[in-house]
């Protein structure tokens, strides 16, 4: 189907890092299902290094909020937490060869997830942080208008 | 296997269509309107496709106009019958919040102009009443257009009924027939229609070719100017390949009427009976009342677009009305209508079937779709949550 790119599809038919983790460090959960689209995020975190050792999704959503669900997994796994917050939708879209124009809203949850689940690490540890981190506020149309 | 269950959405062009068609390229080229012989040749094949569309409507071939497909054909009935409207202050439209794009988006063209629209409810079965006309009927109602079977949920509405407590009132009565046409027996006398809009390609005909039938008496108004084909009412050279086209696709399609039906009801009923046995799936649309091809399910916990899209992996090709199919935030209008919260109305399945579709066919998709929805769920956020019941089961 011409709609999404190869490497989109490869990561929608075979998704890396799906699934539950048990005994996770991190759980962030963007979206609402009155959207179709929720992603939730975990995250396992080596305590002393401050690096995200392991990480899993599940997504509800379309095709391509699985594929950038993965993708987003696929380039924050094994990263120091400090640059797994630098993940940019706009570096999701990139590593998946593009998106269509009116999905580009499911790399910004991609984004907001690892953001959320970090910020759930750093609420249950006790670790400070910034406004940077702010929470997603749920209205899929706030994302929509900042990122394109 | 490869399966095409999208036939609401367009057809395949029959044999019998594509040879008529054929000639009208390089033999039968004429332009209708000259006087020549070339040109009086190809106004027979018009004229002879006029006759069929009338016979199998039981319409006068004056009454009926081709357009460029049903969206036109609706255009053209909705504001003809507005315009009529309005020359005896009567500038009040009703219709259905579940009617097809082309008249919804017309009615909101229409109200920008200065008319008030009323669209009524869909009952859980997904059949309007006559009643729910008759009650919203006023002394300034100039139209009431109501669909002859939904596009996305497939049930048939009671255009006989309907009919009749229009005349009684004396409103006009328009029928977007497009997903009924050549599937269902239509007649414009004995179910009280004034208009109805048609389109070849969803009865194997081509794209490109609709049919607006307008009772004798009643003005059309122009969507299209220019010159005076189609008695004036619809400028532009006819397509005649498309035209002719559109007759054979539906002559066949009329004559096989009740062969075909006969042979699609029961593969929709297996395939219902099948798919509402995936716990959590709830059938969209009344069960019987429903076109012979259509099957519309929701399934709880999945997204639609993901949905569409493993299955084309797998070679089914069918439609969903998810948002992320639309293009919008939001579902579809007819599911949101029918009463399906957002999050069910996400995960909705449509296939739609015909005459060409076979039970092997209905056996690969109930082999494949409980697995692609099982899988779905299983990486589904929403599904974690139904299960361990954080979130109720809405179906």
């Amino acid at each position: 189907m011409a709609l999404y790119s190869d490497k989109v599809m490869d990561h929608f038919q075979h998704p890396r890092n799906v699934g539950k983790m048990d005994d996770a460090d991190g759980i962030g959960e963007v979206g609402n299902a009155k959207c179709g689209d929720i992603m939730r995020m975990y995250i396992k975190v080596d305590h002393d290094t401050q690096t995200i050792t392991d990480v899993k999704f599940n997504t509800f959503g379309c095709g391509s909020a699985i594929a950038t669900s993965s993708m987003a997994t696929e380039l924050i796994k094994g990263k120091p937490i400090s640059e797994a917050l630098t993940l940019s939708n706009k570096a999701v879209v990139e590593a998946l060869d593009g998106l269509p124009a009116h999905k580009i809203h499911c790399s910004v949850l991609a984004e907001e997830a690892v953001r959320a689940a970090v910020r759930d690490y750093y609420d249950k540890n006790n670790i400070p942080y910034g406004d940077e981190l702010r929470e997603c506020d749920g209205h899929c149309d706030t994302c929509h208008q900042e990122h394109e | 296997m490869n399966v095409y269950a999208d036939n609401a959405a367009t057809t395949a062009v029959s044999d019998a269509a594509l040879a008529a068609m054929m000639p009208c390229f390089q033999e039968i080229y004429g332009n209708p309107s000259s006087l020549h012989t070339p040109g009086q040749r190809a106004a027979e094949k018009l004229a002879a496709a006029r006759e069929t569309f009338a016979k199998y409507l039981n319409a006068d071939p004056r009454e009926i106009t081709f357009t460029s497909g049903g969206s036109e054909a609706d255009n053209q009935a909705l504001r003809s019958a507005a315009l009529l409207g309005a020359r005896k202050g009567k500038k009040h439209i009703i219709s259905t919040k579940f009617e097809h794009h082309a008249i919804l988006h017309t009615l909101q063209a229409l109200e920008k102009e200065g008319y008030e629209v009323t669209l009524l409810d869909i009952p859980p079965d997904g059949v309007v009443t006559a009643e729910q006309v008759k009650d919203a009927i006023r002394p300034d109602t100039c139209l009431v257009s109501v669909m002859f079977a939904n596009n996305e949920i497939g049930t048939i509405q009671p255009i006989p009924e309907i009919g009749a407590v229009c005349h009684e009132a004396g409103v006009l009565f328009h029928t977007d027939a497009v997903q009924a046409a050549g599937h269902l027996p239509i007649d414009v006398q004995a179910m009280h229609i004034d208009m109805l809009s048609l389109s070849a390609h969803k009865f194997h005909g081509p794209k490109g070719v609709g049919v607006l039938y307008a009772r004798r008496g009643i003005a059309l108004t122009n969507v299209i100017h220019g010159g005076a084909q189609e008695r004036g009412k619809r400028a532009g050279t006819e397509n005649i390949p498309g035209i002719c086209g559109a007759a054979a696709a539906f002559e066949e399609a009329c004559a096989n009427m009740e062969k075909n039906a006969a042979h699609l009801i029961p593969l929709r009923d297996k395939l219902i009976a099948g798919l509402t046995a995936i716990p959590h799936t709830v059938l969209n649309g009344d069960a019987k009342r429903r076109l012979p091809g259509n099957v519309n399910v929701c399934f709880e916990g999945i997204e639609g677009e993901s949905l569409l899209l493993l299955l084309d992996a797998k070679g089914i090709a069918a439609s969903s009305g998810s948002a992320c199919t639309s293009g919008s935030l939001d579902p579809s209008h007819v599911l949101l209508a029918l009463g399906r919260p957002h999050e069910v109305a996400h995960g909705s399945l449509r296939l739609s079937f015909s005459e060409y579709n076979t039970e092997a066919e209905i056996d690969y998709i109930l082999q494949e779709v409980p697995e692609v929805v099982s899988y779905l769920r299983n990486i589904s956020p929403v599904w974690d949550e139904l299960e361990k019941g954080q979130r109720p089961h809405l179906i």
